[in-house]
């Protein structure tokens, strides 16, 4: 098992950054995930650890030690691609024996290890197929067998799961985190979908445009983004942002205003995510009309006609539920709304909801 | 629709998609083999006269013509000899090189590769010509004479290793060309799957390029060996299948009986081996190489 770290890594391509100067460590047996739409950098963050990138800049250190010059097949790592990458042509007791090879393992030993391995992801009654004869959810499972085979220090899953159906992908998220746990490996997973992050990891790392926007808990950054990217991005249904400019204490949004714990000059924006707003018909809080419902089972989502914008509300299958076209009032739970730097994007995080005029 | 007209509509379609194709298979395939047939069962002669229906060419090739077996022979190593040091070896390699240095560098070397297939024959045959010639204006001497080695006649002393080289430095291009392609189509993830398991340069062509491309390399090898087998336009530029009837290909000796001697009949009889031999090589190769499967789907292995 290894601790990593990067110490200022960039990549640059034909002038194109990829990645910002980043710096980032990993704990010993730490699950993270990299979080990011595509683009973001997070690809070329993995590539970099496996080796298969030389980062243009920086240090890449497991366990202290530089590793910038070992090549992927020195690291010890294993690693789950997206499309799988099994070799097509070997049957799957070949593919998963494949690392084996290189490490000089005896026959017999590679066998039992094989054989180890495939149950470990239930997958031994395939082991004389070809990978064109296994589902999308059982080659995943021999992707992840071939790289827990040589029992690596670091596991690199890149977007493991984003080629399965939903259900499938639940069940393998479960899987992957308790066999993580069993197995005391590090692991950095790479992803786009917010919900394999927040379920699997023990810490998020959110980017994007190449820049790491925050490092966290999933809770942190679902509760205290430090960005309007971070907000965004992480939340389903997401974040209600309005925008508006602020002049003393008074915040304008669209046709009505709210109060601020104190001054502040220029345009700001209103983020308050939707369980987070409560609808009364009590005359108090913001005037507004119920536009589309959508049942979503144990919540429904309120689309919201409001004074100051369009809210989204999501309301507990257990509360009061409202008809289309009817006229509420919506209430906002203070210490959840964040105000963000319109401009720089940044959260300002000294700012507090007082009171809505 | 009712039935007979979907019949007919299938008929139609069947003359419009394939007809015009069966029509030229016939024309310049088959025709001539049968036309090929009908000659070779007369006399027929500088005078382009049929006089009578004979099977004296059969008797003559198989009881009297002291050439035939020899030219077989040599037409046999030369094939087998480009095929494997060239068309398919040196193919693969070029293919492998030009694939694992920088992009840039690699289709420079490629196009190189390529110019001796562009240029007109003749010049290409002209240059070696020249390259070979046995006085010390030749190129090869010239370097020879730098590195203090006496001249050398490659024309008359190794004649065969001449004819393999002038159609293996061109046929090399074709395999090149398709391997590369071949190798690019394999996903990069399977390369980097394999560096990350332990996999060195050696390893990674012969665990992954190599089975990745075993497809290309079987048409190439089938493609090469049915078209070195028919081809002589450089032996006949070059050597003119001298000295004496060293470098003489099977089809080269057909070409030079019917056409040099004006014996179009027992060049005629000649050809149908070449027909016969050529419906053997592709029959083994279907059969050994599994050439059926590799005609019905796209080959290029990625899951």
């Amino acid at each position: 098992m290894a601790r990593i770290e990067l110490r200022n890594v960039s990549k640059v391509w034909d002038n194109v950054v990829a990645l910002e100067p980043t710096n980032l460590s990993v704990a010993d047996g730490e699950f993270v995930a990299v979080l990011g739409p595509s683009g973001c950098g997070k690809s070329t963050t993995l590539f970099i650890l496996a080796g298969i990138y030389a980062p243009s800049k920086g240090e890449v250190l497991f366990d202290d030690q530089v590793v910038n010059d070992v090549e992927p097949r020195d690291r010890n790592i294993g690693i789950v691609f997206q499309s799988y990458a099994l070799y097509p042509h070997m049957n799957i007791r070949d593919n998963i024996r494949f690392p084996l090879k290189f490490k000089k393992t005896e026959k017999e030993e590679a066998m039992r290890l094989v054989e180890e391995s495939a149950k470990l992801v239930h997958i031994e009654e395939f082991l004389d197929r070809k990978p064109s004869q296994l589902s999308g959810g059982q080659q995943q499972r021999v992707a992840l067998a071939r790289a827990l085979v040589k029992e690596p220090q670091l596991l690199l899953l890149d977007e493991p799961l984003s080629n399965l159906d939903a259900t499938l992908r639940m069940s393998m998220r479960s899987e992957i985190k308790t066999l993580q746990q069993r197995l005391k490996i590090t692991t950095i997973l790479v992803t786009h979908d917010q919900l394999e992050a927040i379920t699997m990891a023990d810490r998020i790392i959110c980017m994007s445009r190449g820049k790491i926007e925050q490092i966290g808990s999933p809770k942190d950054l679902y509760e205290n983004p430090s960005s309007l990217f971070v907000a965004s991005f992480i939340g389903a249904p997401p974040i209600n942002l309005l925008e508006g400019v602020a002049s003393q204490e008074k915040l304008n949004l669209n046709k009505g205003s709210i109060i601020l714990n104190h001054a502040h000059q220029g345009k700001l924006t209103l983020g308050i995510r939707p369980e987070n707003i409560k609808i009364t018909k009590d005359i108090q809080g913001i005037k507004s009309r119920v536009g589309l419902v959508e049942p979503m089972g144990r919540e429904t989502l309120y689309v919201l006609e409001t004074t100051i914008g369009e809210l989204r509300a999501l309301v507990p299958e257990s509360a009061p539920q409202w008809g289309q076209g009817e006229d509420i009032f919506c209430q906002f739970e203070k210490e959840s709304c964040l105000f963000f730097d319109t401009e720089t994007e940044k959260l300002v995080s000294n700012l507090r909801l007082v009171a809505i005029e | 629709m009712s039935a007979p007209s979907q019949k007919h509509r299938q008929v139609t379609n069947f003359a419009i998609f394939l007809g015009p194709a069966i029509l030229l298979l016939f024309l310049f395939f088959i025709a001539p083999v049968i036309v090929d047939i009908g000659i070779s069962f007369t006399d027929l002669g500088r005078d382009l006269q049929f006089h009578k229906v004979t099977t004296a060419n059969f008797e003559r090739m198989v009881t009297r013509d002291s050439r035939l077996t020899k030219t077989l022979g040599i037409t046999f190593l030369y094939v087998l000899g480009t095929l494997a040091f060239f068309n398919v070896t040196f193919g693969l390699i070029l293919s492998l090189a030009t694939t694992n240095v920088p992009d840039k560098l690699g289709a420079f070397f490629r196009s190189v590769w390529l110019l001796p297939r562009m240029s007109p024959s003749v010049v290409y045959a002209l240059m070696w010509i020249w390259m070979i010639d046995p006085t010390e204006r030749g190129l090869i001497n010239q370097v020879l004479s730098f590195a203090g080695i006496p001249e050398f006649d490659m024309m008359n002393q190794a004649p065969l290793m001449l004819i393999i080289l002038v159609n293996g430095f061109i046929g090399a291009s074709m395999g090149m060309i398709i391997f590369t392609s071949a190798i690019r189509s394999i996903p990069e993830h399977l390369f980097f799957a394999a560096r990350v398991d332990g996999a060195g340069f050696w390893s990674i062509i012969w665990y992954i390029t190599l089975p990745s491309i075993r497809w290309p390399l079987s048409f190439i090898t089938v493609y090469q060996t049915l078209s070195l087998m028919v081809s002589f336009e450089y032996i006949w530029l070059i050597t003119n299948g001298g000295p004496f009837y060293d470098t003489t290909v099977f089809a080269l000796y057909v070409y030079k009986r019917a056409f040099e001697n004006g014996q179009y009949a027992y060049g005629a009889a000649l050809a149908l081996i070449l027909v016969t031999l050529g419906i053997l090589a592709s029959l083994l190769m279907w059969r050994f190489m599994d050439m059926k499967r590799m005609l019905q789907d796209p080959r290029i292995e990625v899951h």
